[in-house]
């Protein structure tokens, strides 16, 4: 009996995760436009509803009403797995990412996570790089040059990227000895101030600066948005595809932003830790529900704060060219990442001696 | 090669620094520039809603005009045709009979008269070349329309309105021009 009512609540909980992302990400195409209508001195989409806040709305319906196109030269089935696959792999992060403390509901614990699985990191590794499938298989089963081209490059980019992310986390790994997120968040909440002073930015600087770099690689984003580069691809790897097929492309995009951010705020901001507040005092005074929403509030205002940052850099940075890419990766921030391992380790060894 | 030009200026291109190759302290300038730009004043004029304002020699819509009796101008007697560098004018002049008096002015009217306003320039010829103050251009301009047909305007378009009859709906079509007419 026990069993059903736990099914039931992850079952919730993953619809209640799935659709908030996906409406989060809608707002993010919105967000997008906006922003970057601020920063070139326009006023952005404005027209669709009060302050143009049913444009994203629009442009699902326009995306769901084109006409489907399969080229008759590509692999058909694959044409059409490409899209899902690329979303499915954005979603699939969400399950390991503690999104607040625990809940009480009618006497039960709920704890706001979908699975606490003790390799909550690797995890999070393993789905980012069946990413690269979505774009290789999508860009391949077009039979199209461009299309191809620039399902290599993303590919080599993810691949080249993942080495000097990973690198930079096991310095963070070295800290903290636990790869599941809730345990790195727990961790993080011990600190002084409430908990700002657990937070592994002020440890990690480097490891953050470089993780920070290697996702923005890791989504396709500006400055190393090269697999959908329009110049000189004609749009990359969804160039041949329509309807919400390329929907279903670009929404992962920023699925994929979405959960980025929250894997940065959980793993260098304290997940759902509330700065400044002794969440156990004020569960005492408020309700363990409470603190459990003014938690996953402020974990989703350190989530908003970095989809601004991507949004942000987006239209400040112009491209990388490939071999500056390639540079950047390989010779730059891999070494970095090592030293910084190097010290951390070092550190770590001196302190407990 | 020799400098063209005093204001030529050699570029000088150096390895990168260091600094420079760090790429991060020209990204964070880059950064604080947009931020800047995010609470600029836009320049943008939401047009529907608001509108800018025209110089007060604005040429736009043509007016067919009438006297202060209400009798319309126009004689039909093609000089606007004439002068139109863009052929945009054509007419059917007709002739008064008794009794309509009281709606054309003079003995030779124009049965039909019509701009077609996707081929005009807004040049204002016709305005200069009319003896009888019958066209002008006013200070609206025409609005889109979902057809070509819809932009040849007839005379139940450019006509202005009655002066005695539909007072109100005159003056505003007037608008400021009598004002302009006393600066010329």
């Amino acid at each position: 009996m026990i069993d059903v009512w736990f099914g039931l609540e992850k079952l919730l909980l993953i619809g209640a995760i799935i659709s908030f992302s996906l409406v989060v990400a809608m707002y993010t195409t919105f967000a997008e436009r906006k922003i970057a209508g601020f920063m070139q001195d326009r006023r952005g989409p404005n027209r669709a509803g009060p302050f143009g806040l049913l444009q994203p709305l629009a442009d699902g319906l326009k995306l769901f009403f084109k006409e489907e196109i399969i080229p008759l030269t590509s692999n058909k089935s694959l044409f059409v797995v490409g899209p899902a696959l690329a979303m499915l792999t954005a979603m699939l992060t969400s399950a390991v990412i503690p999104w607040g403390n625990q809940i009480e509901i009618a006497g039960r614990t709920v704890s706001l996570q979908v699975a606490d699985v003790n390799i909550g990191i690797l995890y999070v590794f393993g789905v980012v790089s069946l990413g690269v499938y979505g774009i290789m298989i999508g860009g391949w089963s077009s039979n199209n040059k461009f299309s191809l081209l620039a399902a290599v490059r993303g590919a080599s980019q993810i691949i080249s990227y993942e080495l000097a992310m990973g690198l930079s986390l096991i310095s963070l790994l070295l800290m903290t000895g636990s790869l599941s997120l809730k345990t790195i968040v727990e961790q993080q909440m011990q600190g002084g101030w409430g908990g700002l002073l657990g937070w592994n930015i002020l440890y990690q600087p480097f490891a953050f600066l470089i993780f920070l770099i290697c996702v923005f690689a890791e989504c396709n984003r500006t400055p190393f948005d090269l697999p959908e580069a329009e110049n000189e691809l004609n749009f990359g790897y969804h160039q041949e595809y329509s309807s919400m097929k390329l929907g279903l492309y670009l929404f992962s995009e920023y699925v994929n932003m979405f959960i980025s951010s929250a894997v940065v705020s959980t793993l260098f901001f304290g997940g759902y830790d509330i700065p400044f507040v002794n969440e156990v005092e004020l569960a005492n005074s408020i309700g363990v529900n409470m603190v459990a929403l003014l938690g996953f509030l402020t974990f989703f205002a350190k989530i908003a704060f970095f989809l601004f940052v991507f949004i942000w850099v987006r239209w400040t940075i112009p491209r990388f060219r490939y071999d500056q890419l390639m540079d950047l990766g390989w010779k730059k921030l891999i070494p970095l990442a090592l030293a910084n391992l190097l010290i951390t380790a070092v550190v770590i060894l001196a302190l407990n001696k | 090669m020799g400098v063209l030009t005093n204001r030529a200026k050699t570029l000088e291109q150096k390895p990168m620094t260091f600094w420079e190759s760090l790429y991060l302290p020209a990204i964070f300038k880059g950064m604080a520039i947009t931020f800047g730009h995010m609470f600029r004043k836009k320049p943008t004029i939401n047009y529907p809603e608001q509108k800018r304002p025209f110089s007060p020699v604005f040429r736009g819509l043509h007016v067919l005009n009438r006297d202060a009796e209400g009798r319309e101008n126009c004689t039909a007697c093609g000089l606007c045709a004439v002068a139109c560098p863009a052929e945009a004018i054509t007419m059917e002049a007709a002739e008064r009979q008794v009794g309509e008096e009281h709606l054309y002015r003079e003995e030779k009217y124009a049965a039909k008269y019509e701009i077609n306003m996707l081929r005009c320039i807004f040049c204002g010829l016709c305005e200069e070349a009319c003896p009888k103050d019958a066209i002008y251009l006013s200070e609206t301009f025409a609005p889109s329309d979902f057809t070509r047909k819809g932009f040849v305007y007839g005379k139940e378009n450019l006509l202005i309105p009655h002066p005695v009859n539909e007072k109100e709906k005159y003056e505003m079509a007037r608008g400021q021009r009598e004002q302009q007419l006393k600066n010329k």
